[in-house]
């Protein structure tokens, strides 16, 4: 048998072939193996992976979304129907969306948990500033891939969504109206629109991030994996490199001591968004984007609806500073973080105040996602009928009341029964809380939010309505 | 080198910001198409809209009739919120324009009844040609106008 000899020394003599005319020894190889802290072995080692995992899905948002770019069309006419055709027809279409659709929550959610993960083991402390500035960066840059992305849907959600960040840019001081008008790319939403966040959603900003996760590799390498923080144990710049260096000495090699944890970290990372798209396949679009349909109920996708619920919540007046403050705020203390706290404590029991800057924003946006989710300040636009149950045994005039109720669209903000808006108060039980002349003033004047009714409703159906909210007891 | 291939390029990105907001009238109906007392929803065509621009060349406005004829005849409002720019939408029965995003609330003069809009709804220049009624075209943003 020795045929079988020669065939199995084929791939040995590949590799030696590819080897000598590549010389990836000195170069590639070399970089994979450089030395980390050998603490990585150890189970903490689990927490270095979220960067890898975050480079796999970018990776397979570029796949999928080379894949979609095959067959999207661009165009305000055509785009709604080409992605309705990826998503019905075109064969694992469905499965190629869902796979960038849930690989662009994945991509927030893991760069977040990336920054959470280097900001509490203080690895952003010298000498590793500008990793953390590089990767700030590139979430800015996901942040904008996914808002872009969610405009090329072309949906009824995709088009208002344009139209209010046009509007939000207008408030910008000094260059709104410029912002506006570039964002538009025009002087309405219209031909020229789409094409630009095309343009920006598949070239523009994947340059960028190209360049960037270049940059922030590299600096990953030059710099060194940073080794797991211990406490009492504070960065003190003139010693740290030589510190480091020791570690160093004592190293194990990335690839693939540490590596292995990585890949499983990223394979993980990718299984888990192809089983989601394999299950619940693309998201169902809006309807197609139409100015002329005011019936529209725009929703951001769900890690922006936080935001969306915010502008709902703050009191008008600090709009301007909240719309283009927040975000100005929270991006330049990001950029600031390395800047001002360089050296000192890394382990996070010894950092307070670390603690309290994720878990606070993290628990007030998580509370403002679950509002932006119920949006009970909403009304309730489409139709909807009051329950039998409220509704028996009326008698004519508190019939005819329970009728102005609903086509007087008073339904639209308050509920009786369960059945209604959640913007203003409860009604179920009006008739114990005010009197005949409280809610007849209080229709009729409005006041506290609520608009008044009188030039809308004739007396004789302020009285029917009346008479029949005294009956909810 | 830099200038060469970045000077023309920036000015073809740029060009929105150097071409001239549209300042046309647009019929958007007969004047009998709106009954006294009602609002309705009308629709005007961009005057030179792109080829591949489909729905989005339309562009809607509220149409309130108020008066049977003279300078109060009519109120003609953007849809956009004065908040964000979401659509707002009319209830005929409560006589308010109700806003789905956030939940602004104006009377059916334009005023605001309720929630975060910080000013009434905007209003289009009109005018009557005949027996139609013609609206001016205007840019986004609609929120530093008026």
């Amino acid at each position: 048998m020795s045929w079988l000899r020669v065939v199995a020394k084929i791939p040995r003599e590949i590799a030696a072939w590819l080897d000598e005319r590549f010389e990836l020894e000195d170069s590639v190889m070399a970089v994979l193996r450089h030395p980390v802290p050998r603490e990585l072995e150890r189970p903490v080692g689990w927490w270095y992976v979220l960067g890898s995992a975050t480079l796999a899905i970018f990776v397979m948002q570029v796949v999928t979304g080379v894949g979609l770019a095959m067959t999207y069309v661009p165009a305000p006419n055509s785009a709604y129907d080409s992605l309705q055709f990826i998503s019905h027809e075109a064969t694992l279409g469905a499965v190629v969306r869902g796979m960038h659709y849930f690989g662009a929550g994945a991509m927030v959610v893991l760069v977040l948990a990336h920054m959470t993960q280097v900001y509490l083991f203080g690895a952003f402390k010298f000498p590793r500033e500008a990793n953390w500035l590089t990767g700030s960066l590139l979430l800015l840059a996901t942040l904008a891939m996914a808002f872009t992305g969610q405009l090329l849907r072309w949906d009824q959600d995709a088009f208002w969504a344009v139209v209010v960040a046009a509007e939000q840019a207008a408030r910008a001081p000094l260059i709104g109206e410029w912002l506006t008008r570039l964002i538009v790319a025009g002087n309405n939403v219209g031909g020229a629109t789409l094409t630009r966040f095309y343009a920006t959603h598949v070239f523009l900003i994947p340059a960028a991030i190209f360049g960037l996760i270049g940059l922030h590799l590299y600096l990953v390498v030059k710099r060194g994996i940073s080794e797991p923080p211990v406490a009492g144990l504070p960065v003190d710049r003139p010693s740290y490199r030589a510190r480091y260096a020791e570690m160093l000495r004592r190293g194990i090699p990335f690839w693939p001591d540490s590596a292995w944890r990585d890949a499983v970290g990223a394979a993980l990372a990718v299984v888990a968004v192809a089983l989601l798209a394999a299950i619940l396949g693309a998201p169902d679009l809006n309807k197609p984007a139409d100015p002329t349909n005011v019936l529209a109920d725009p929703r951001p996708d769900w890690y922006f609806l936080g935001y969306f619920a915010i502008l709902a919540l703050i009191p008008p007046a600090t709009e301007a500073i909240v719309i283009v403050g927040l975000p100005l705020f929270a991006f330049t203390f990001l950029f600031l973080v390395p800047l001002l706290w360089p050296d000192g404590e890394r382990h996070w029991s010894r950092r307070p105040g670390a603690i309290a800057a994720v878990a606070l924003p993290l628990i007030a946006y998580a509370s403002l996602t679950v509002a932006g989710i119920e949006s009970p300040w909403v009304p309730k636009l489409e139709g909807g009928a009051l329950p039998a149950s409220v509704t028996q045994g009326l008698g004519d005039a508190e019939r005819r009341g329970a009728d102005l109720f609903v086509s007087k669209a008073c339904f639209a903000c308050h509920a009786i029964e369960g059945a209604g808006g959640r913007r203003g108060p409860d009604l179920s039980h009006a008739g114990s809380r005010m009197s005949r002349d409280q809610t007849t003033a209080r229709i009729a004047t409005g006041g506290g939010g609520m608009p008044a009714f009188a030039g809308s409703l004739a007396s004789s159906e302020l009285d029917d309505l009346v008479t029949f909210l005294l009956t909810r007891k | 080198m830099g200038g060469i291939v970045g000077l023309p390029i920036l000015g073809y990105l740029l060009a929105p910001l150097f071409s001239a907001p549209p300042d046309e009238l647009v019929p958007v109906g007969a004047i009998s198409d709106f009954p006294l007392g009602e609002t309705k929803l009308v629709s005007i065509r961009d005057p030179s809209p792109l080829a591949w621009a489909g729905q989005t060349a339309d562009t809607a406005l509220w149409v309130r009739r108020r008066d049977a004829s003279g300078p109060t005849m009519f109120q003609v409002f953007n849809v956009n919120c004065t908040h964000l720019g979401c659509p707002v939408n009319w209830q005929a029965g409560a006589e308010l324009f109700l806003c789905p995003c956030h939940g602004g609330v104006f009377y059916s003069d334009g005023t605001v009844a309720g929630g975060p809009p910080p000013r009434p709804l905007f209003e289009r220049e009109w005018e009557v040609s005949g027996d139609r009624l013609l609206v001016r075209q205007q840019p986004l943003p609609t929120v530093k106008q008026g």
